[in-house]
């Protein structure tokens, strides 16, 4: 089949086709520059600060769902049948101020006004999945939002208030739901996508097997799922990434299944998109999963990008080693699996050759008698990046430590076990004394480094804690608080 | 007098923001949203990679011949000046030629049709030099002999030597403060657009206009008038867009000039981290003597800055902190003295109070020294030290504090905080909560308002009424966010008794009110304010002339009232009146102008009064800290803040909220942190982590002191907001470090140094531990 050379999704109320879009092109820049949409600021050009967020309504199982995305780590092909939908959209033909508008007015939420629209935007979204929402979720919502004027209270008050001025039942991103769903089927084709000058090109492979024959064309190509890595490699660094190869779209990285047995996660689910599953299968996981990065990102990144992308300070690697995870890779039309931390190599060398990609991970349940924990510390405690990061799980059979997984980030080059830390518990009858030694053998498993986000010190230091913490947390002598409430 | 009964948006009302609807649908225009001219070029900064080098030659012709690229610019393309000091030193190239001085400094421009091309094109020169050891922070400087950037200050009263000899008790001891990015949401930027003759066009991002102008022309080489600089508004300043605008307009004017075309520059955060001003860090040696009731008897400080490479405002900034280093108490006998050290770091600069919440800092860890060496509640050393009773109301700058309502703020909030029940009951958890500990502090904050640069409290305005009645309004302040647009359009509305719809907020800018100050040090409405009501008060006594001449009544008949006009028996609409007024060829248009009374400051000798009037406020906070890793939390604060009589209660709210928690933010999860070559390693949010929602307190009561009023008389009795309450974040430090304390049972002083992240806070909590 003939492929297509144009990117189709709709801007606001128009449909939109460009041809020759560059990969390494970004939805905000041609908000701002190409589209003069300046309601859309750029405030850090990494994700992280949320000035830029925009929603983006896509096709998931026939089901459309808008979701706040940072527009300055999203790249432009990516949105090929999407609906993207600025601020300018908001207030609707009449020019009558938004319901969340109306309330971030009515409660101050504004003081400088430059990172509003972006606030603006995520509550927009806030409210048409859950109208009144606790502030709990508010601040959920708004974790990848900055603002450096109010302090945030207002804007919380605002967000607490925004049902008053309007339901989301009249807004008209729903009553144009299912003539937007339609726009959005007939935007679709079965066809790759290839756009983009030869120097900076990017593919939308039409299925897996496609994306499969593609990284066999193209071996060095770029894969990009949610892009909230590969989107700071071009903002930041400026490095090409040509040829790019786009899989975020592919329904078929996209299942994501429980079963008696396990969690079955496509390369392209969304930390998002996984989290119920996730809650139910890993109960311990919920706080965890929140303290990922900030909502906009949540609902770009992926668990198999995390995975494939191999930082030492992933989220989601040392949870999942502990969980004794496997990951299958696929090259071609062969697939392999492999226990995930055999997956991490070194320091920016994983398990994954040229053509391989992550077509998914696979999370056995827990066994009975199976005590898990996830813990991170960051000077930040929300949207920033562990200084440490643990996964524990720890059997217990009458009494005794039958086996354990004790997987950290933060401590080594890569996500990495302590294996002279388990070996202290194996066996060991449950107790203050084997965790102790536990924490005393951690010194011969790591020897972190000092940068930025903490010191080798404070690592090591509080990585012991952490066993600690998971002992007093689990046992049943414990009447006193060991970690700091959450809600 | 019937106040605001009719009128939309007078005095003392809880009016929105005037650009509240224009933000929420991002209908509000910033620098960088102005539509481009044709042919717009764009310029970006090549930057060094080492911290301190001699510089042996800078190879760049692979910048110019990248893609797009029209030109460079380096020293050499400088017409005027290559200097952009705002302090008048000439230690500030725009361009180094012969040494680098920090990392990330500036070397050259490129400038290319596009950002990106500019962008991609600056990572390819070559700069060829000779490194030489750098010095990175304030010890390291004097430990190198680094000179300091600008005269130090020495405060000095009473006999400090033998005072401390002769005290009870003395304690002596060191705190290191570290500094802070402003973190504005809004980028450095400047748009400059050539004209005629020597005319320049720029608009930016700037706190301080006149200054950009001034060194626009400065570099150029041509006088202010040929300088037009504008600003609508900033997304945040915070002070680092109060002289660290200059080095982009400098950047953007020189290329527009030489290529003709209109050029714009707008760094990238990294850049803008990197290669801009922060808050000053601190070391702070202090040598306390006290009594046995802990009242202070001497202070011996020592306040040495990373001031950077230049001097930047770091001479204001530091003797700022030496005036703050009282807070809210009485030191018997004080030598305060500064040391504003270069350093090889980016020049430090203007930030949310400007220096003086380093010296607040050394005067609460004085105080808490005291209340561990005596085994008090700090509350009861803060009070026993407070100012006032006889004899003890004069600064170490021998300035008598006559408005001190530090006392009664402080019983208000002790006691609707309930913050002796709650000691106990967090003393009693603590006894029974091995892993989580709680800590609480009531913290004071008195903070000078003027300028201690006396000749910058002077304001102009300009207001023009219109034959229609439409009223425009411009002044020199500028709106970052904090309302002053509004607050001074209430003032005007007030004076005319029109509706607020009716005035018209325009764009700052030089073309209207020239040799403006910078918008900072708080005083935005305290001094624009005032110069617009002057302004409108012209028009006013020209029209009440014309209206009690052209109705024969007398003067006292004519008053102006809920959009009207009230002559003898007669009642006008305001529009119609007016109209009257032009047929009658009154002038409606009045330049007003506003200087500071009373003031005044001799630098050489320690003496004055640098401040109009001071502003109160108190906080108390309550945190949980985990002692297995640091992390914590605020669980409540509660505030009571002056603002004096409040012109605006919902925007006054809103500044004291903000700057708590940015205040909060600096001493909890801000850390600059520069690695050995000196390059600094936290450059955006994805490393420097500014408080996000679910930082804020979990409960937080914040009250406006409603019984204030100020004495001195300011624009409608209010006082000044922008910073004072920048300094109620201290209470979160001091919690912390009382949290700290009872791992060892309150028995030692715990010493964080600040910021106070989980790290240091796990790492003083083994250190007690260990000790104890």
């Amino acid at each position: 089949m003939q492929h297509r050379d144009e990117i189709r999704f709709i801007l606001n109320g128009r449909d939109v086709a460009l041809k020759d879009v560059g990969a390494s092109q970004t939805l905000l820049d041609f908000l701002r520059l190409d589209r003069r949409l300046t309601g859309t600021k750029e405030g850090c050009a990494e994700g992280d600060c949320g000035a830029c967020t925009v929603l983006v309504g896509r096709l998931h199982d026939g089901t459309l769902e808008y979701e706040p995305i940072n527009a300055c780590i999203r790249f432009l092909a990516s949105l090929d049948g999407c609906h993207v939908v600025t601020v300018e959209y908001l207030s609707g033909p009449d020019g009558a101020l938004h319901p969340v508008q109306h309330a971030m007015v009515a409660h101050h939420g504004s003081q400088c006004g430059f990172c509003t629209p972006g606030f603006v935007m995520s509550l927009y979204a806030l409210w048409m999945e859950i109208p009144q929402p606790t502030e709990r979720q508010i601040e959920t919502a708004v974790q990848g939002n900055l603002c450096r004027c109010t302090g945030y209270e207002p804007i919380i008050k605002a967000a607490l208030a925004v049902n008053q001025y309007g339901s989301p039942a009249a807004d008209h991103l729903n009553t144009e739901r299912s003539a937007v769903t339609a726009r959005l089927r007939a935007l679709r084709d079965t066809r790759r996508v290839v756009t983009g000058p030869a120097d900076n090109r990017a593919i939308l492979p039409a299925d897996v097997d496609d994306l499969a024959a593609v990284l066999t064309e193209h071996p060095g190509a770029t894969i990009i799922a949610g892009a909230t890595d590969v989107g700071l490699w071009v903002t930041k660094f400026l490095r090409p990434i040509s040829p790019a190869v786009f899989v975020g779209h592919l329904d078929g990285l996209k299942s994501i299944t429980l079963t008696d047995d396990a969690l079955e996660i496509g390369a392209g689910v969304t930390y998002s998109e996984s989290q119920d599953m996730l809650s139910t299968a890993f109960p311990h996981l919920v706080n965890y999963w929140d303290r990922i990065a900030g909502w906009q990102v949540r609902n770009m990144g992926t668990i198999g990008g995390n995975v494939a992308n191999g930082s030492p300070i992933g989220d989601t690697p040392p949870v999942l080693i502990a969980l004794n995870a496997e990951v299958t890779l696929r090259r071609g039309d062969a697939t392999r699996t492999l226990p995930l931390q055999d997956f991490f190599i070194d320091y920016g060398k994983q398990d994954r050759e040229a053509g391989d990609f992550v077509l998914g991970l696979r999370v056995p349940r827990p066994r009975p008698g199976q005590l898990d924990a996830a813990y991170k510390i960051s000077k930040r405690r929300d949207e920033d990046i562990s200084s440490v990061a643990v996964g524990i799980s720890v059997e217990v059979a009458d009494g005794i430590i039958t086996d354990c997984r004790i997987a950290f980030g933060g401590m080594a080059a890569t996500p990495k076990r302590g294996a002279q830390a388990e070996a202290a518990l194996r066996g060991q009858p449950w107790g203050a004394a084997a965790f102790e030694a536990a924490a005393a053998a951690l010194s011969q498993d790591f020897s972190p480094l000092t940068d930025w986000r903490a010191s080798k010190e404070y690592r090591m230091t509080s990585a012991r804690n952490l066993l600690r913490r998971f002992f007093l947390e689990h046992d049943a002598a414990t009447t006193h608080p060991v970690q700091l409430a959450t809600a | 007098m019937k106040d605001n009964l009719t009128i939309t948006g007078g005095v003392h009302t809880d009016r929105q923001h005037d650009s509240a609807i224009k933000h929420v649908t991002g209908r509000a225009e910033y620098c960088d949203d102005i539509p481009e001219l044709a042919g717009t070029l764009h310029a970006y900064l090549g930057v060094s990679d080492v911290a301190h080098a001699r510089i042996i030659g800078m190879d760049l012709s692979a910048v110019e011949a990248a893609p797009g690229v029209i030109g460079v610019l380096t020293a050499d393309d400088i017409p005027g000046a290559n200097d952009i000091s705002p302090t008048g030193l000439n230690d500030e190239p725009v361009f180094p030629t012969d040494k680098i001085e920090f990392h990330g400094q500036p070397l050259f421009a490129v400038v290319a049709e596009t950002r990106d091309a500019a962008r991609r094109a600056a990572e390819l020169a070559v700069v060829e030099y000779e490194t030489r050891p750098h010095a990175l922070d304030p010890i390291a400087a004097q430990n190198a002999s680094y000179p300091h950037v600008t005269a130090p200050l020495k405060l000095e009263r009473g006999d400090v030597a033998p005072a401390l000899a002769a005290a009870a008790h003395r304690i002596k001891g060191r705190i290191t403060v570290g500094g802070q990015d402003h973190m504005y949401l809004e980028g450095q930027i400047a748009f400059a657009v050539p004209g005629e003759d020597d005319d320049l066009v720029v608009h930016c991002s700037t706190q301080h206009p006149s200054e950009a102008q001034h060194m626009v022309a400065h570099v150029m080489g041509i006088p202010s008038n040929a300088v037009t600089v504008n600003v609508r508004r900033m997304g945040g300043g915070f002070g680092g867009k109060e002289s660290q605008m200059n080095l982009f307009c400098a950047v953007a004017a020189i290329a527009a000039r030489k290529w003709n075309r209109a050029v714009k520059i707008r760094p990238d955060r990294d850049q803008d981290m990197t290669a801009t001003g922060k808050r000053h860090d601190f070391v702070i040696d202090y040598d306390v003597a006290f009594d046995d009731a802990g009242r202070i008897q001497a202070v011996d400080g020592v306040f040495a800055a990373r001031c950077g490479f230049s001097s930047d405002l770091s001479g204001p900034v530091t003797d700022r902190a030496l005036f703050h280093a009282d807070n809210a108490y009485f030191y018997p006998n004080a030598r305060l003295v500064s040391h504003p050290m270069k350093t090889n770091t980016v020049s430090n600069t203007a930030f949310r109070g400007f220096g003086g919440p380093q010296g607040v800092i050394a005067a609460e860890r004085m105080i808490e020294e005291i209340a561990y060496a005596t085994d008090q509640d700090p509350l009861d050393v803060r009070k026993a030290n407070f100012y006032g009773g006889e004899g003890r109301n004069l600064t170490p700058y021998h300035q008598e504090v006559s408005d001190n309502i530090m006392g009664r703020l402080m019983d208000e909030l002790e006691s609707t905080s309930e913050y002796r029940a709650r000691r106990k009951a967090i003393e009693e958890f603590n006894a029974t909560s091995p892993i989580i500990k709680k800590g609480i502090a009531l913290t004071p904050v008195k903070f000078g308002i003027s300028f201690t640069a006396t000749w910058y409290n002077q304001a102009g305005a300009l207001i023009h009424v219109y034959n229609d009645g439409s009223i425009h309004l411009n002044h020199g302040g500028t709106e970052m966010g904090q309302g002053l647009n509004t607050k001074v359009s209430q003032v005007v509305a007030d004076a005319f008794q029109v509706d607020f719809e009716r005035i018209k907020i325009t764009k700052t800018t030089t073309e209207k009110v020239p040799n403006t100050s910078a918008t900072a040090a708080s005083s935005g409405t305290d001094l624009n304010g005032m110069a617009a009501l002057n302004a409108a008060e012209q028009i006013k006594a020209r029209l009440v002339d014309f209206a009690a001449a052209h109705w024969n009544v007398g003067k006292e008949q004519v008053t102006f009232l809920a959009n009207e006009v009230h002559i003898g028996d007669e009642r006008l609409p305001f529009d119609a009146f007016i109209k009257q007024a032009y047929l009658a060829r009154v002038h409606l248009s009045a330049a007003g102008f506003y200087k500071t009374p009373d003031i005044h400051w001799d630098r050489a000798a320690g003496k004055g009064r640098p401040f109009y009037y001071y502003a109160y406020g108190a906080a108390c906070s309550e945190v949980s800290v985990d002692t297995l890793t640091g992390e914590y939390r605020v669980e409540r604060t509660d505030i009571l803040h002056d603002v004096g009589r409040s012109l605006n209660p919902a925007l006054d709210r809103g500044q004291v909220e903000g700057a708590f928690i940015q205040g909060m933010g600096w001493l909890t999860t801000e850390e600059l942190w520069w690695d050995d070559a000196g390059r600094l390693r936290t450059h955006a949010p994805s490393t420097y982590k500014i408080p996000l929602a679910s930082d804020r307190p979990r409960i937080f009561n914040v009250k406006l002191a409603d019984w204030s009023e100020n004495r001195e008389m300011t624009i409608k009795r209010s006082k000044a907001v922008g910073e004072p309450p920048f300094m109620l974040g201290i209470s979160v430090l001091e919690a912390l470090s009382m949290a700290v304390a009872s791992v060892a049972d309150y028995r030692t002083c715990p010493r964080l140094d600040t910021p106070a992240t989980p790290e240091r806070v796990l790492m003083a909590v083994e250190r007690l531990r260990a000790e104890g």
